[in-house]
C-alpha cells in the first residue's frame, strides 16, 4: 500500500495519518501522501480489473495500509454517451455524462462518504458526523447505519423534505441547525474539538475527500483508459473539483493513462457563486457570499476549497461560470428530454453552465467532454414542479379525443 | 473592553494547553494584537504580512468578520472572538 502521512497543502509540513485536517504551523488545509513509486502500472491495472464491482477496486490510490470495509459499497455508476444533448446543443462534439446519481443514496456523497467511514473504523471511532447540504446527510446517516456506528448528522433546518426524509429514515441522530450550510459547518467545526467523533468533512475531511478521485479512475478506465478532454463539474466547497484533476493527474503520473490532462470547467449558482465570482475578478481568494439559491446542494458560501479551485480552473485553461435558478430548472429539463436522467438541482447547475459553454463556442468539435451528475432528481422534486403541463381527462375514448383532436390519430 | 478568545486544538501548543485566552481591545485587529502579545508564536501561525492568512477563520459571537469590517471589526461588551480553521465543509 502507498500511503503515507497526511501533508500541509499550503506549507509542506507532515502528520501521522490521524484525525486531523489543518495544519497547526500555518492552518493550511492536511491532504493524504502516497508513494506509488513501489507501484507497477501493469500490475495495478490487472488488480484494478479483477477488483470488486465499485471504488474499492481503486484501493491502491486510496488511504489505507489493509482492504477497506464497507457493506454499502458505491461506484462503477454509468458512464452516458449524450448524443442527443449534443445534438440539442448545438455541439459537434462526444459528449457523455458520468451519471453519479445512480450510487446507493442517490449522490456521488457516497464516495467520499465510504472512504472517511471505513476510515473512522479503522482509527477506532464509534460515532460518526457531518455538516451537510443533504446528499452528505443521506450518505453519512446510511453508511453509518450500514456499519452499525452512531451518527450525528447536522443540516440547515430549512433543506428541501426530500433530504431530510431520506436521512433520518437510516435512524441517524438527525439535526436541522437555524442557520445557513457555513453556519452548519462553524458549528461543527467547534463540535468537532469537544466530541470523541469523527465528522467525516471537519476532522476526516483529508481522508473523506480522496474518495472523489475515483470519478476520475472510473471515467478514464470506461472510456478505455484514456483521458477526456474537458470536464464539466460542480463546485460547491470545490474539493470534487480538485480531486477529480488530481486523479486523472495521479494515473498518467504512473502510466496508466497517456495525454495532456483535460480542461476544467466548473459550475456554480449565481445565488451562491464566490468562486465563479473570485474567478471572474482574477482573485485567488474567495469573499464569502451569503446562498440564496434554489441549488441548496452546492449552497457553501465559503469554500473551503475555492482558492485549489480557481488554480485548477486556471491552470487547465477553463473556467468557472454561474447559471441563475430559471437556467438551473432549463438545465434539469434539458437532461431530462435528451438522456432520461432526472437529476436534482445541482445537476441543473452543471448542464446549464455545458449549456453556456456551448453558447459562447468554448467547446470544439471533435472534443470529448464528459459532465459529471452528481445526485438525483427525485431528492429536489420542486425544481420540477410547474415545468410541465399534464392533461386531464375522463376515462373514455371522447374525453382523450378531445384533449388531443389536434393531434392526428393512426388509422 | 475584555473578550474572551476561542483558541482552536491545532493552535493551543503556542497558548500552553489553554483553550480560551482573555485580553481586551476594541477592535478584532487589537484584540488579535493583544492575543500575540500574549503568545508570540501565534502571530506567525495564524497572520502573513499583517493580514490573516486565508485559511483563517475569525468570529466575532458567530459572524465571520469578512461579512463585517475584517480585522476593523469592532467589539462589544460580551462579545466572544473565535478562531477556526477554514478548511472543513464540503
Amino acid at each position: 500500500m502507498s500511503v503515507e502521512s497526511l501533508k500541509c497543502k499550503e506549507c509542506g509540513e507532515t502528520y501521522e495519518l490521524g484525525a486531523s485536517y489543518a495544519c497547526e504551523r500555518c492552518f493550511g488545509p492536511l491532504e493524504v501522501a502516497y508513494d506509488f513509486s513501489g507501484l507497477d502500472a501493469a500490475e495495478v491495472k490487472r488488480r484494478i480489473q479483477a477488483g470488486s464491482q465499485g471504488i474499492w477496486r481503486y484501493v491502491d490510490f486510496l488511504p489505507f495500509t489493509g482492504q477497506p470495509r464497507d457493506p454499502l459499497e458505491p461506484g462503477l455508476t454509468p458512464l452516458v454517451k449524450a448524443d442527443r444533448l449534443a445534438e440539442r446543443l448545438g455541439l459537434d462534439a462526444e459528449l457523455w455524462i458520468k451519471n453519479d446519481a445512480a450510487n446507493p443514496t442517490h449522490s456521488f456523497k457516497d464516495r467520499v462518504v465510504a472512504v472517511a467511514v471505513a476510515k473512522a473504523r479503522e482509527l477506532g471511532f464509534e460515532t460518526v458526523a457531518c455538516a451537510s447540504t443533504g446528499n452528505l446527510a443521506n450518505a453519512v446517516a446510511a453508511h453509518a447505519a450500514a456499519a452499525g456506528l452512531e451518527s450525528y448528522v447536522l443540516v440547515p433546518a430549512n433543506l428541501e423534505e426530500q433530504k431530510l426524509l431520506a436521512t433520518g429514515i437510516y435512524g441517524t441522530n438527525l439535526v436541522g441547525v437555524r442557520g445557513n450550510y457555513d453556519a452548519v459547518n462553524r458549528l461543527c467545526t467547534e463540535l468537532a474539538e469537544t466530541r470523541p467523533w469523527a465528522f467525516v468533512n471537519v476532522n476526516l475531511r483529508p481522508y473523506y475527500a480522496e474518495g472523489s478521485k475515483t470519478l476520475a479512475y472510473e471515467t478514464a478506465e470506461q472510456l478505455g483508459w484514456e483521458l477526456p478532454d474537458r470536464v464539466v463539474c460542480p463546485i460547491a466547497s470545490g474539493s470534487l473539483f480538485t480531486k477529480v484533476a488530481r486523479g486523472f493527474e495521479e494515473w498518467t503520473d504512473l502510466g496508466l493513462i497517456s495525454g495532456d490532462q483535460p480542461v476544467f470547467n466548473g459550475a456554480q449558482a449565481v445565488g451562491c457563486s464566490p468562486v465563479a465570482t473570485a474567478f471572474a475578478e482574477g482573485a485567488d481568494v474567495c469573499k464569502p457570499q451569503k446562498p440564496e439559491t434554489i441549488a441548496k446542494s452546492l449552497a457553501i458560501g465559503d469554500p473551503a476549497d475555492g482558492p485549489y479551485a480557481l488554480e485548477q480552473a486556471r491552470r487547465s485553461g477553463g473556467a468557472i461560470d454561474s447559471v441563475d435558478d430559471d437556467e438551473i430548472r432549463a438545465g434539469i429539463r434539458l437532461l431530462a428530454e435528451t438522456t432520461g436522467i432526472f437529476t436534482e438541482t445541482a445537476g441543473g447547475v452543471t448542464v446549464g453552465v455545458l449549456a453556456k459553454l456551448a453558447e459562447r463556442g468554448a467547446i470544439a468539435d471533435g472534443e470529448r467532454v464528459v459532465v459529471y451528475i452528481t445526485g438525483e432528481g427525485l431528492k429536489t422534486l420542486d425544481a420540477a414542479r410547474d415545468s410541465f403541463h399534464m392533461h386531464e381527462i375522463d376515462p373514455d375514448l371522447e374525453s382523450f379525443e378531445s384533449e388531443f383532436e389536434s393531434q392526428e390519430v393512426a388509422a | 473592553m475584555f473578550v474572551t478568545v476561542k483558541i482552536p486544538t491545532q493552535l493551543r501548543a503556542a497558548t500552553g494547553g489553554d483553550a480560551e485566552v482573555e485580553v481586551s481591545g476594541s477592535t478584532v485587529g487589537e484584540v488579535l494584537d493583544a492575543v500575540f502579545d500574549a503568545h508570540g508564536d501565534l502571530r506567525e501561525r495564524i497572520t502573513q504580512d499583517g493580514d490573516l492568512r486565508r485559511f483563517v477563520n475569525v468570529y466575532v459571537s458567530g459572524e465571520d468578520i469578512r461579512f463585517q469590517q475584517g480585522l476593523d471589526t469592532a467589539i462589544s461588551e460580551g462579545d466572544e472572538v473565535t478562531i477556526l480553521p477554514a478548511v472543513a465543509g464540503g
